[in-house]
């Protein structure tokens, strides 16, 4: 069906197709249209969930890892200091193997008190064990949320998914939004480890180094083996509902000399800066990194890249920047833009390019204005 | 006399300390709520009693989650299981840490929700797991190691906190008196509704007393008026009958202090304050047993 929807209620939408068992939620800016529609689906009995209205987002994502143990579905949302003060159960959940599914409303951290959008909230959750993937859009909010549930699900993967959209620039957007049914496309979950009454068994018992390493390695290779599970879901969607995404998202990629890679709705701003850029006679390209975890592996050889990140590493640098310099070895023009939902445009975006000094950092609006 | 089942769900060779008030007290809550349970614990001496990856000596599944979410982590457990269908028990089995200091606000809102559970705090009133630091529900006068000179503090009111949610159901137990406890968790489990009981568990290592006194200090505590039994259904105050003789004829206090390093060297002004608190406290449970508040 075709309707318009925000990033939010895109979000809330695709929850209701899954169906969990169990939700539980607590709201903070700029999240809470998703669990006002979800409490909204469940009250109308358009949702047969059970909502939990739980007094902290700690015990948020303690109550999905009470209710994921029993082999229930469940899902939460958050942004910002909620995932943060969440942060240990965020571990745990990991670290339980439970698939449990959160949209991250992408949100600046404080003090001061800043609700727009920025990546540091999730980027500070990445060496959690949890799959993250990052829209652009309301429909692919919608798309990734449902094929959340599949990967996390997976026999092979058995992790957690986060998936993280643009405070206000994604969340509170209106566009035009295609609803489906999954159907099978979503199977039930099965969790191998669920609590079973006629076999007790102790989680999450006083557990040695060599156990210990043993479930950190296994995490790992879960982690690697998604890498897989996510191609297939993503084709699999491909082919039922007709729409295609991938890790990352390329734009005139093929021949160009510069790439501008960024994640999430500054992703989508960069495609403009390209066909402006082309019309102009500069031979650029973009990519959206779309999955941060597992990270991407890609060959960037042979072209400038301009990396704009949505966050900082203090003391380091822009951790996109970083973790491509590492994993495909470039030297990147690195832009540290959009912290605290600072206005990025197309033309910024353009004007990062044409000033790109390569191996570089630049903070956009504090280093001088492009 | 109540018929307590031979079934054990505490198998031998836990990781407790001789003389454990812990484990005895799981055992019995074990015995009332049967084989179709699961235990929520938090970070507690509990985490340790219960053995090492992969054995357990818990015969029923146990789900161990960390410090401050043990409330809330039973709330999405009870949720599931009741949208499963199932009448599976979910019982919190916390330590006075997890409970009235670092687990406080997941129980308010667990409470706040009527989530259908038990919440079961073992009460040895100082951090146990962690060496004997002082907890919020250390009693003045008490030596922990990090209340070197004795707590300043009193003892937080869990119960009043508890109380203030109105559950269907709250009691007071002690390990001294497992036949009492055994009795007061079978009728929690008969109500639906979030559910609190609350048992001393004087520790031996921690009070440092000898590991064979165990059951008498707890009967001191109770004798004493320092702990006192009773429940609270539906709101109505019934004071137990160990409890009642006491509040009659108490053993001084003296005796229950005088068997426990923690407490020795008490100055004049601690020591009054502990009695006047307990002296307080049966006063009030008293007016609301006899209906005058």
């Amino acid at each position: 069906m075709l309707t318009v929807a925000t990033g939010n209620k895109a979000v809330a939408a695709a929850v209701k197709e899954v169906r969990p068992q169990v939700i539980a939620a607590y709201p903070i800016t700029p999240q809470t249209e998703i669990v006002e529609q979800i409490a909204e689906y469940v009250a109308s009995g358009e949702l047969d969930s059970r909502y939990i209205p739980v007094e902290s987002e700690h015990s948020a994502m303690a109550a999905c890892i009470g209710a994921g143990i029993t082999g229930a579905r469940t899902f939460t949302a958050t942004s910002s200091h909620g995932l943060l003060y969440m942060h240990e159960m965020v571990n745990w959940a990991a670290g339980a193997r439970l698939p449990i599914v959160m949209a991250n409303v992408n949100r600046a951290i404080g003090p001061g008190w800043n609700v727009w959008a920025e990546h540091t909230d999730a980027f500070q959750e990445r060496d959690t064990g949890w799959l993250q993937v990052y829209v652009s859009t309301v429909q692919e909010a919608y798309d990734a949320t449902i094929m959340a549930f599949r990967i996390a699900e997976h026999e092979d993967v058995l992790l957690p998914v986060m998936v993280n959209l643009d405070g206000f620039l994604l969340s509170h957007s209106m566009q035009s939004l295609e609803t489906i049914t999954p159907g099978s496309f979503v199977p039930p979950l099965h969790l191998p480890h669920a609590i079973d009454i006629s076999n007790p068994a102790g989680y999450g018992t006083l557990t040695g180094p060599d156990e210990h390493f043993r479930f950190r390695w296994e995490i790992e290779q879960s982690m690697r083996k998604s890498v897989r599970v996510i191609a297939e879901t993503e084709q699999d969607f491909a082919e039922r509902f007709g729409r295609n995404y991938g890790v990352a998202e390329e734009y005139r990629y093929e021949d160009a000399d510069v790439v501008v890679i960024a994640m999430g709705t500054l992703g989508k701003e960069a495609e403009v800066a390209v066909d402006l850029l082309r019309n102009e006679g500069v031979n650029a390209g973009s990519l959206r990194i779309r999955w941060l975890r597992p990270f991407p592996e890609l060959d960037l050889s042979g072209r400038d890249i301009v990396v704009i990140d949505r966050d900082y590493s203090f003391g380091f640098g822009g951790i996109l920047a970083h973790s491509l310099m590492a994993r495909s070895r470039i030297e990147p023009y690195s832009v540290i833009a959009g912290l605290g939902g600072q206005e990025v445009t197309f033309d910024d975006i353009a004007g990062f390019v044409r000033d790109r000094k390569p191996g570089r950092e630049f903070w956009f609006g504090v280093n001088g204005n492009v | 006399m109540t018929e307590i089942p031979k079934e054990e769900y505490v198998l031998k060779c836990t990781s407790a300390c001789a003389g454990c008030p812990s484990s005895l007290i799981l055992r019995y809550v074990l015995k009332a709520a049967g084989p179709d349970t699961v235990l929520v614990v938090p970070a507690c001496c509990t985490s340790v009693i219960q053995g090492i990856f992969p054995s357990t000596a818990l015969n029923v599944p146990v789900y161990n989650v960390a410090f401050a979410a043990a409330a809330a982590c039973a709330s999405g457990m009870s949720e599931a299981l009741q949208k499963a269908g199932k009448k599976t028990n979910v019982i919190v089995y916390a330590g006075d840490g997890g409970t009235v200091d670092i687990g406080i606000q997941a129980l308010s809102g667990a409470f706040e929700r009527e989530t259908d559970f038990l919440y079961i705090c073992y009460d040895n009133e100082a951090y146990g797991n962690t060496g004997m630091q002082r907890s919020g529900s250390t009693p003045v006068g008490a030596r922990t190691t990090t209340t070197p000179g004795g707590k300043i503090h009193a003892k937080k009111d869990l119960d009043a906190i508890v109380a203030a949610h109105n559950p269907p159901y709250l009691a007071t137990a002690c390990a001294a008196y497992p036949q009492d406890l055994f009795k007061k968790v079978v009728k929690a489990l008969s109500l639906r509704g979030s559910k609190f009981i609350h048992v001393l568990a004087p520790c031996p290592p921690g009070w440092r007393f000898s590991s064979e006194m165990t059951i008498e200090m707890g009967k001191l505590a109770v004798k004493s008026g320092m702990w006192i039994l009773y429940e609270r259904e539906f709101g109505k105050v019934t004071i137990n009958g160990p409890s009642k003789a006491a509040m009659i004829k108490p053993v001084p206090l003296e005796e229950y202090l005088s068997g426990q390093g923690r407490f020795k060297g008490i100055d004049r002004k601690a020591f009054d304050a502990l009695k006047s608190q307990a002296q307080l406290r049966a006063e009030h449970l008293k007016k609301e047993a006899d209906g005058l508040c």
